[in-house]
């Protein structure tokens, strides 16, 4: 019986060792790919170099592709910090015809299929006009990162004790006054981190951006996919490995200023 | 709460109120697009037809959407015997080190991108790639194996992808358990095993539901992996749809896939949350 335990015990052990092996490995064969000295892809490397990091960093379409994708995700994440904090505000707060309706469509793009969404707002821009713009791909990622932005809000807001609004409006604060002097200021930790998770999306977003995006308007994730179809040189390694090094930075700095639980709850929040 | 409405109140909805027109607009020009004629070798769409929907029913097509729910099921599947002995030892585990490794590993994936996740795969399971480069100086292999461009690799990578989604959920459903359970059922001599299977797998299957159909929907829009790890012979709805769109300008057959794929994933969600509320009915959470 205790052997069988035993055993048990360990099997139990490494099915957890080669799993989380499994998930890790991709990241860590692609930053070792990174700094291989050849131009194809290569396993193990037989060289070491930096070259495909100067070619990622250098390479025009990535440097277009990052500025666009920096200014895309600035306008997106701001204005669905601004139009997602309001709503959720006056939905949490207030009974109106049409509430539960208005909150099911701002949160289903959470579980649209992003083609899908991808497709309908190309076939929309086309018909009035607007395919290729930047307004199209902001607009777009407005809509999938709201959700996020909202759920931040409501886990933030429902922490609030109502109290509190009730005692600055009884001491003579109008509504809006208590909204931006108690409220506001009482939500900031959760914003910050809505804002945060709707940056994050909206930079890596790609499928959905693939589709309303041009030669122009393109982002640095789609950037990526065209230069996947056209060579297969580590440079994609190289800026992988640096995307991957960046997003743990982010994260690191991230716990230490708002919490892992809190970003987390954004994502599990309902 | 109070009821009377501010005079804020029009500001604030106004401009969600936009973005949720925007929003449905595009989802009604979707539709308006499946009812057109495709005109071949143009952008612009001709009168109103049912054709496209008649084509649904062709073989090619049809493929394309039992494969789609092939992987997703299997791709779900997998998730869940991956994910639990994870999220498991994440809410239950003493270790220290071990739980936030796999907070770690877990999380980092989440927020790396799509494009960057799917392209390290191409990495591990191409020709020269880490697999087959591994297998061959340990002179295990003397050809390649095919991995790249086949079921089993897109399989192996969709497993990845979602599996970090699979264990927040797994582990919110496990963390909501109470130990006294387990530890009476161990008590009264019931082996770890039997706890397993007794208590705590029962206890946790509202999480258990709820991973699987998440999971299952969101394959099933999956759209990076299939399309680079796939190559274009592993076909799920949304390379299909990408194909038709942008390389026969077909938009029409391309607006009907897209929009069977939302309903698709509609009725998934819509038959997870029935589950759940019986579950709820029983009393198991």
């Amino acid at each position: 019986m205790r052997a069988r335990d035993k055993a048990l015990r360990f099997l139990y052990g490494l099915l957890i060792a080669v799993t989380l092996v499994y998930v890790t490995l991709p990241s860590v064969v692609v930053i070792i790919t990174a700094f291989s000295d050849k131009a194809l892809l290569m396993f193990p490397p037989t060289g070491f170099s930096l070259k495909w990091f100067e070619r990622a960093i250098g390479y025009d379409d990535f440097r277009k592709g990052l500025a666009n994708g920096l200014i895309i995700t600035a306008w997106a994440s701001t204005i669905a910090l601004v139009c997602g904090t309001l709503a959720a505000f006056v939905i949490e707060r207030f009974e109106f015809a049409g509430k539960r309706t208005l909150e099911a469509v701002l949160l289903s793009p959470l579980v649209i299929p992003h083609f899908t969404l991808g497709v309908a707002m190309l076939i929309l821009a086309s018909e009035i006009n607007m395919s290729r713009t930047f307004t199209l791909v902001v607009i777009c990622h407005v809509i999938l990162v709201l959700p996020f932005v909202m759920r931040a809000v409501y886990v933030s807001l429902r922490n609030i004790d109502p109290a509190l609004e009730r005692a600055a409006a009884s001491l003579g604060a109008s509504p809006l006054t208590v909204f931006l002097r108690i409220d506001l200021p009482l939500l900031a930790p959760g914003l910050a981190g809505g804002w945060l998770f709707a940056a994050i999306l909206s930079f890596n977003e790609f499928t959905a951006t693939l589709f309303v995006t041009g030669q122009r308007t393109q982002t640095l994730p789609v950037a990526m996919y065209t230069y996947v179809r056209e060579y297969a040189d580590p440079t994609m390694a190289a800026i992988s490995s640096m995307l991957i090094a960046a997003t743990v930075l982010f994260l690191v700095a991230a716990n230490r200023w708002l919490g892992l639980e809190r970003i987390l709850s954004i994502q599990q929040a309902r | 709460m109070p009821d009377s409405r501010p005079a804020y109140f029009a500001w604030f909805i106004l401009p969600a109120l936009f973005l949720a027109a925007a929003l449905t607009a595009s989802l009604a020009s979707l539709l308006q697009f499946g009812f057109r004629e495709h005109i071949p070798g143009s952008l612009q769409v001709g009168g109103f037809t049912l054709g496209n929907f008649g084509r649904m029913g062709e073989w090619v097509y049809l493929r394309v959407f039992l494969d789609s729910l092939l992987l997703s099921g299997c791709t779900a599947v997998g998730n869940l015997l991956l994910g639990y002995p994870l999220a498991y030892a994440l809410v239950r585990s003493d270790s220290k080190l071990l739980k936030s490794t796999i907070l770690v590993t877990t999380i980092v994936p989440m927020f790396t991108g799509d494009i960057v996740r799917t392209y390290s795969w191409l990495v591990v399971l191409g020709k020269n790639g880490f697999i087959n480069g591994t297998l061959k100086s340990a002179g295990l292999i003397d050809t390649p194996l095919e991995l790249l461009y086949t079921p089993l690799g897109v399989l192996i990578a969709l497993v990845q992808y979602s599996l970090p989604v699979m264990v927040v959920i797994l582990a919110a459903a496990i963390s909501h358990i109470d130990v006294a359970y387990e530890k009476a059922a161990a008590s009264l001599g019931a082996s770890p095993l039997s706890v397993l299977w007794n208590v705590t797998l029962p206890l946790s299957m509202p999480g258990i539901l709820s991973g699987t159909v998440t999971i299952f929907a969101w394959t099933l829009s999956a759209f990076a992996t299939p399309q680079l790890v796939g190559g274009g012979k592993v076909n799920m709805i949304s390379n299909m749809v990408y194909q038709l769109g942008f390389s026969n300008f077909d938009f029409p057959f391309a607006a009907v896939l897209s929009m069977v794929a939302l309903v698709l994933v509609f009725l998934l969600l819509y038959f997870m949350a029935l589950g759940m509320r019986r579950l709820e009915r029983v009393g198991l959470h």
